[in-house]
């Protein structure tokens, strides 16, 4: 198990790539879901300032 | 099938649709990645040259490879939003730039990265990571670009162009980069021939390839809905959507 | 009044292009100044050694060439689109790509050709050699259309933009790469005395390929950016 951490001395690089890949595709997958909160909450707000006399 | 096409081009069925779809894209895409981690770092044997580093290799060239998959379906959907005016097209087009570039991102750093245990430097001008770099700034124009117009279905024609312009120059800016690498003595590169690869080293990076892929596709519908949410925010259905959301 | 014909309308606009610039001549100077004036700092930036300078001189003269291509190409469209009268140009009967070919070879004639004139200078000022400065002469004309057409396509997505110069330079440059590379040595490996028509043909090759394609190209752009 430690032999798979360890990554023959070359943990460091390893981990770190597949740490930055990660990252890369979780904030791909964040950001529409962000944008599409924001989207409808900015929207929904239009629509309640369109209705307001 | 062809009324499936039809239907398609309509953004409310799309956006519905897509919305079905992506969340069996995006169970297949973790199993393909699952698999794809499990077997290129557990089961698949050290190389006897780079030792476990080249395990790195498993993220970064399917991230190359997406690099410039998605950028060619970028601008095929962008010639083909161009040519028919097809809504859905243009929307595809833009909704692949950021996904594309983050790849390209990631195939630079992890490409960096892999280089540092072997070559000794964060960063060399081999002939591939210079092509991708140039490549980041294809993506990033066409981002820049998009932001810049505020007219959004003008922006997603004049980006279909830039998109298309790119398309041309990225095999002219790739040879003529292995050109000058071969002049100027480089590190040797990392060659990855297919055909001699160990079938046991192959085999997760196909894994890693098509889950990258199925990421691509979840990502691209997430950000085609958005998209065509902000186009069609006038529509009923749109405001019907926003109202029971809300 | 007679509609002109499509060659008459591209001597007209070619004419017109050329008379408004001659109009202005002191503003064509900058480009050039600006050319000269980077290749001068570098050697204040990274010493006056002779050999370091002519080994890097074919690069920092092509690099500062494409800068000074980038900073010339504002003005193809600048002031056709302020006074309205890009978007008549849009309203001719005849096909727009030719036209556009009129409107770079004007914009080459004032800013590239110029460059050719003032290279043999910079090639003294960085002690290249004879063979060298011939190289650069011709690598020189065969790059500035080609950095001239692709630019342009640039200007026309972003002639409409408020800050389209800054995105202007990030969409252009990765463009101008290969003709860089190619250009750059060929004036080094002609300087080290070998032969270099594969070079030449190949900066050939680009300049065919950006004048069969960029017009329209250009053309198309312009089209959405005034629509």
């Amino acid at each position: 198990m430690s032999e798979f951490f360890h990554m023959g001395g070359y943990a460091f690089y390893v981990w770190m790539s597949y740490g930055i890949a990660l990252v890369v595709l979780l904030g791909n997958l964040l950001s529409p879901i962000l944008l599409k909160k924001r989207l409808l909450r900015e929207l929904a707000r239009r629509e309640q300032r369109s209705r307001r006399p | 099938m062809l009324k499936f096409f039809h239907r398609m081009a309509s953004p409310k069925y799309f956006y519905q649709f897509a919305g079905k779809l992506i969340p069996w894209l995006g169970v297949a895409c973790l199993g393909f990645m699952l698999a794809g981690l499990y077997d290129g770092l557990l089961v698949a044997p050290t190389d006897y040259q780079q030792g476990d580093s080249y395990r790195i290799m498993f993220v970064h060239v399917p991230a190359a490879w997406m690099s410039l998959f998605i950028y060619m379906v970028m601008a095929t959907a962008g010639a083909i939003g161009l040519i028919w005016h097809i809504k859905l097209a243009e929307v595809m087009a833009i909704s692949s730039a950021h996904v594309g570039a983050s790849f390209t991102f990631l195939a630079l750093v992890t490409g960096s990265i892999w280089g540092k245990p072997m070559w000794g430097a964060w960063w060399v001008w081999d002939a591939r990571l210079t092509s991708e770099l140039i490549l980041l700034f294809l993506y990033l124009g066409v981002i820049a670009l998009y932001n810049a117009v505020e007219d959004k279905r003008t922006a997603a024609r004049a980006t279909s162009i830039l998109a298309l312009v790119g398309v041309v120059n990225i095999p002219i800016i790739h040879y003529s980069v292995e050109w000058w690498n071969t002049l100027h003595q480089g590190p040797t590169v990392t060659k990855f021939d297919a055909p001699s690869i160990d079938l046991r080293m192959l085999i997760p990076l196909l894994l890693m390839a098509v889950a990258f892929k199925l990421f691509y596709a979840v990502v691209v519908l997430m950000r085609a809905r958005c998209e065509i949410l902000q186009r069609e925010r006038n529509s009923g259905w749109v405001k019907e959507l926003v109202r029971a959301s809300s | 009044m007679t509609t002109a014909n499509l060659s008459q309308a591209f001597m007209i606009l070619l004419r017109r292009d050329l008379t408004l610039a001659y109009r202005r001549r002191s503003e064509m100077i900058n480009p050039l100044l600006f050319f000269v004036l980077v290749t001068a700092l570098f050697p204040l930036g990274i010493g006056a050694d002779p050999t370091l300078l002519r080994e890097v001189g074919p690069g920092i003269i092509w690099v500062a060439a494409l800068l000074a291509a980038l900073l010339s190409l504002d003005m193809i469209f600048r002031s056709d689109f302020d006074d309205g009268s890009l978007e008549q140009l849009l309203l001719s009967p005849h096909p727009l790509s030719i036209l556009m070919i009129a409107k770079v070879f004007a914009h080459w004639l004032i800013t590239g050709l110029p460059l050719l004139v003032v290279a043999p200078l910079l090639g003294v000022l960085l002690d290249l050699p004879g063979a060298a400065i011939r190289t650069l002469l011709v690598t020189l004309a065969l790059g500035t259309p080609v950095l001239s057409l692709i630019g342009t396509i640039g200007v026309a997505l972003t002639v409409g933009l408020r800050k389209g110069g800054m995105i202007l330079s990030l969409l252009v440059l990765p463009l101008y790469i290969p003709v860089l590379i190619f250009a750059a040595n060929a004036v080094a490996t002609s300087g080290a005395g070998l032969p270099v028509e594969a070079h030449l043909s190949l900066l050939t090759a680009l300049l065919v390929l950006a004048v069969s394609l960029s017009p329209a190209a250009t053309a198309a752009a312009l089209r959405i950016s005034l629509s």
